[in-house]
């Protein structure tokens, strides 16, 4: 009896104190990253002033540059370079997650941790140790020399093929971690009742545990595109200029050109293709789940 | 068939871990050049980093911003987490999926909207407005593994306690938070190894001022080569190793990145 007038009490009085956390998690997240975005969408209409930044306006001035032969070239480069990184860290990671999940928990464990590690860590040391890797000095290229496979060191960066090696180690540990909930829950009975059957591990791998986890590779490749699309650092470090992704062309506009209109408009822009991206997923894990269902 | 797998699998970890060992390589090389293998062997290179005042500057400021960030991203996500859990409103689903953003997208894009912000509201170049900037941004990590730690939550077990007259605040201090304390304490780990390691929101935010050791490594990087960034290249490195162990030593870390649990199966 008095329990519950103890709560009600409290519900009386606390109602506003309860909410407190939610209305200040609702405040930050609102004000430190809603508010921000929304400014940029404005901004992107703005018209820029030259030695100033921009003043307001309403003009499509900054998205009609999009049409440019020269933002076109680097929009096509962006996405072809970050769809094959995408795709050669899926390939690759995709065998070695369903192997990782099929391992002992201790391995488990101690590649995951490895991974977080490598995942976590800045894309500028990711891009300084690879041009070291694949340096003249200190390379790889050292090794064949020692090997007697070449005469002297060469260095293989800035290149576009160290750009790509880059952006696969970059997004490697990315797509194992994105794999590794669908495939370390994906039932043993599948593959063991196709080996009963008489079919070797490849070939249930390739016939069976494909064709299951169709979507899920999709969907991991499109979310690996859009991590390597954020990419910023690896296309300065290890690309040439040419190499440069509109990650690098948003923060040299908006940082040594001072055009945060154009800037803002590009930004814009790779946010609606990365949610078109993300929404796919989604809705593509959806349907999974209506599917597994049914 | 065995051997071919085994080898597929050291060659990918040889891949991962190449960048990582010639740079550790290089980080003891007696003279300040770019050599691998080394030639002499020294750790100086590592005290340089305490004794060169912009280094240690640049150290000093990646701490702090990544402590307090981290802090305030699970003081942001814990609320959000809890008001999900508690009642599954939808006003509890879009602060939820707020609070996943900025991990879904290019972190540029974030980086630049922070950067317009700060520029407009006057905090731009402050190492306060760095924190804020990574403490929201950061959100995500905390978000996730608190989320997954109040779903392991036996609801009988907080049912238990309001019946035996529990308020609200009792249940929460009781009975809740020391069964997510390790999932609270692993989130704000993430989300401090990922401030640590952050460049383009620190840049973008106050690059120019506040230089935290990414930036100052960038920075560096374009003037020639010092192997004092080695050096904080092979210590970052041990710090992610480290702290993702202390996760995996006290916390089931298959479980926080998304293997089904034991019991399940």
């Amino acid at each position: 009896m008095s329990a519950a007038g103890n709560s009600s009490a409290a519900a009386g009085r606390g109602f506003p104190l309860r909410l407190l956390p939610p209305a200040y998690a609702s405040l930050m997240l609102g004000l430190f990253f809603l508010v921000p975005l929304g400014i940029m969408l404005a901004v992107s209409f703005f018209h820029r002033v030259e030695g100033a930044f921009y003043e307001p306006a309403f003009e499509f001035a900054n998205y009609l540059r999009f049409l440019d032969t020269f933002f076109l070239k680097i929009l096509g480069f962006s996405i072809g370079l970050s769809i094959s990184a995408a795709v050669i860290a899926v390939v690759i990671a995709f065998p070695f997650t369903y192997s990782l999940t099929r391992a002992s928990r201790g391995t488990q464990v101690f590649a995951l941790v490895f991974l977080l590690a490598v995942l976590s860590l800045s894309e500028v040391i990711i891009g300084f140790s690879w041009s070291t890797l694949l340096s003249r000095t200190a390379g790889v290229s050292n090794l064949f020399v020692a090997l007697g496979l070449m005469e002297r060191g060469a260095a293989y960066y800035p290149s576009l093929p160290a750009l790509l090696l880059g952006l696969v180690y970059l997004s490697f540990p990315y797509t194992v971690l994105v794999l590794y909930p669908a495939l370390s829950r994906l039932d043993p009975e599948l593959s063991e009742a196709a080996r009963m059957m008489g079919a070797s591990p490849v070939r249930t791998f390739f016939t069976v545990v494909v064709p299951v986890m169709k979507r899920t590779i999709l969907s991991t490749i499109i979310l690996a595109f859009v991590f390597t699309l954020g990419a910023y650092i690896l296309p300065q470090t290890l690309g040439k200029p040419p190499h440069w992704t509109l990650s690098v062309h948003i923060t040299d506009q908006a940082i040594f050109e001072a055009n945060l209109p154009f800037a803002a408009a590009m930004a814009i822009f790779l946010l609606l293709v990365s949610l078109l991206m993300v929404a796919i997923t989604l809705l593509m894990g959806r349907e999974e789940a209506a599917g597994a269902k049914a | 068939m065995k051997a071919v797998k085994t080898i597929f699998i050291l060659a990918v970890f040889c891949f991962m871990s190449a960048p990582i060992l010639v740079v550790a390589g290089v980080s003891v090389n007696e003279k300040k050049r770019l050599l691998f293998p080394p030639q002499g062997f020294t750790f100086d290179w590592y005290g340089e980093l305490f004794r060169q005042s912009a280094w240690f500057n640049a150290l000093q400021n990646s701490v702090l911003i990544a402590l307090f960030a981290s802090a305030l991203a699970v003081s942001v996500a814990l609320p959000v987490a809890l008001y999900l859990w508690q009642r599954n409103s939808l006003f509890g689903r879009v602060l939820f999926s707020v609070g996943l953003a900025p991990f879904m997208l290019p972190p540029v894009i974030t980086a630049l909207g922070l950067l317009i912000f700060w520029v407009s509201v006057g905090g731009s170049g402050h190492m306060a407005a760095t924190i804020l900037s990574h403490g929201v941004f950061l959100v995500t990590l905390p978000l996730v593994t608190i989320s997954l730690g109040l779903e392991s939550i036996n609801r009988q077990l907080v049912e238990a306690a309001r019946t035996m007259g529990a308020d609200e605040k009792t249940v929460f201090f009781t009975v809740i938070r020391p069964l997510i304390t390790p999932y609270i304490v692993s989130g704000f780990a993430f989300a401090f190894v990922l401030s640590l390691n952050e460049y383009i929101i620190a840049y973008m935010v106050a690059g120019f001022t506040v230089e935290t050791l990414p930036i100052k490594i960038f920075n560096s990087l374009r003037y020639g080569y010092t192997p004092v960034m080695a050096a904080v290249a092979v210590i970052f490195a041990l710090v992610s190793i480290v702290v993702f162990g202390l996760v995996a030593r006290f916390g089931d870390l298959p479980r926080l990145l998304g293997a089904a649990a034991r019991e399940t199966k």
